[in-house]
């Protein structure tokens, strides 16, 4: 087996992105490629790309959105179509909804509150890339750590979500008013998942929790597998 | 000249920040006051050969999140 060769990518006012490749290099075994906002292109060989979490641009107009038209996120989206896994954590959730590739917006919390705390979020689906290492209806701990985390989008795209098992968590209570309670959805390919809660945060004991790892696990084994 | 963009949310999204507004200005003690909704304001200063398209090209891309927001665009002659 080829080592895993992941990338994540860093915008000013990311915050998360060392955090993000840490917890890549510690499950993975190899260091994920470092990428900056104003790179044109992606290292090639891709298994996985990373949008980390933070407050890129300063939140300027809306949270994630001159993020999400940088140079790189053109190569983002290209691999994202390609069948790349990409993974948005927080604000590269907020990214990744901005630019297109995931459905929906997200809000400002509707407690008007930043939200910084433990979550528990029920496996919603683990048929895919991203959760194959959990089992559905399984209650994780995840912290959550954000002011815009209120996921809205028609009602009509809701039910599609969830028919097309396209929710991968859920708040087991509501945190910042999501719709039906949503912390995290795929795309139509289940090759993207964004989600508001930080798995790169509960990698290891040191960490007080290791709920997030199995994610990290289950797209490194799905990619190895495949 | 002059362009100005109102970027303002749709019906139907939360608007929690308006709500504080609202429930600050009753606090106050300003009756009559039914709701309040938050939106954006963003002054362009743009050539004259900038066209009515692109300018709404650049709502639609940039300066505003259709999927939650609507715009207006007004020119203003300086």
């Amino acid at each position: 087996m080829s080592a895993f060769r992941s990338a994540v990518i860093t915008f000013p006012g990311s915050n998360c992105d060392r955090d993000m490749a840490d917890a890549l290099e510690k499950v993975s075994g190899t260091a994920p490629h470092r990428v900056w906002h104003g790179d044109a292109d992606l290292p090639e060989g891709l298994d996985f790309i990373a949008l980390p979490g933070g407050f890129s641009y300063g939140d300027y107009l809306r949270c994630g959105a001159i993020a999400s038209r940088s140079r790189i996120m053109q190569a983002v989206i290209a691999a994202a179509g390609r069948g790349v896994p990409v993974l948005g954590v927080c604000n590269g959730f907020q990214v990744l909804t901005e630019s297109g590739l995931l459905p929906g917006a997200l809000l400002r919390n509707a407690g008007i509150r930043f939200v910084c705390r433990d979550a528990k979020l029920i496996v919603e689906n683990s048929q895919t890339l991203f959760t194959a290492g959990y089992s559905a209806g399984q209650t994780i701990t995840i912290p959550v750590a954000h002011h815009d985390g209120n996921y809205f989008v028609d009602e009509a795209t809701l039910d599609r979500l969830e028919g097309e098992g396209r929710v991968a968590f859920r708040y087991a209570e509501d945190v910042n008013g999501s719709a039906r309670q949503i912390a995290g959805v795929l795309n139509q390919a289940g090759n993207v998942l964004g989600m508001m809660p930080h798995p790169e945060r509960v990698v290891e004991s040191a960490h007080g929790g290791t709920d997030g790892r199995a994610l990290f696990e289950s797209a490194i084994r799905g990619l190895v597998a495949a | 000249m002059k362009v100005r963009v109102y970027v303002s949310l749709k019906n139907g999204v939360l608007d929690p920040q308006g709500r504080a507004i609202h429930h600050s200005l009753e606090g106050l003690g300003f009756a009559g006051v039914n709701d309040v909704r938050v939106g954006r304001f963003i002054e362009l200063e743009v050539a004259d050969t900038v066209t009515d398209a692109s300018l709404e090209d650049m709502c639609r891309k940039l300066l505003a999140n259709t999927v939650i927001e609507n715009f207006r665009i007004e020119r203003v002659a300086s």
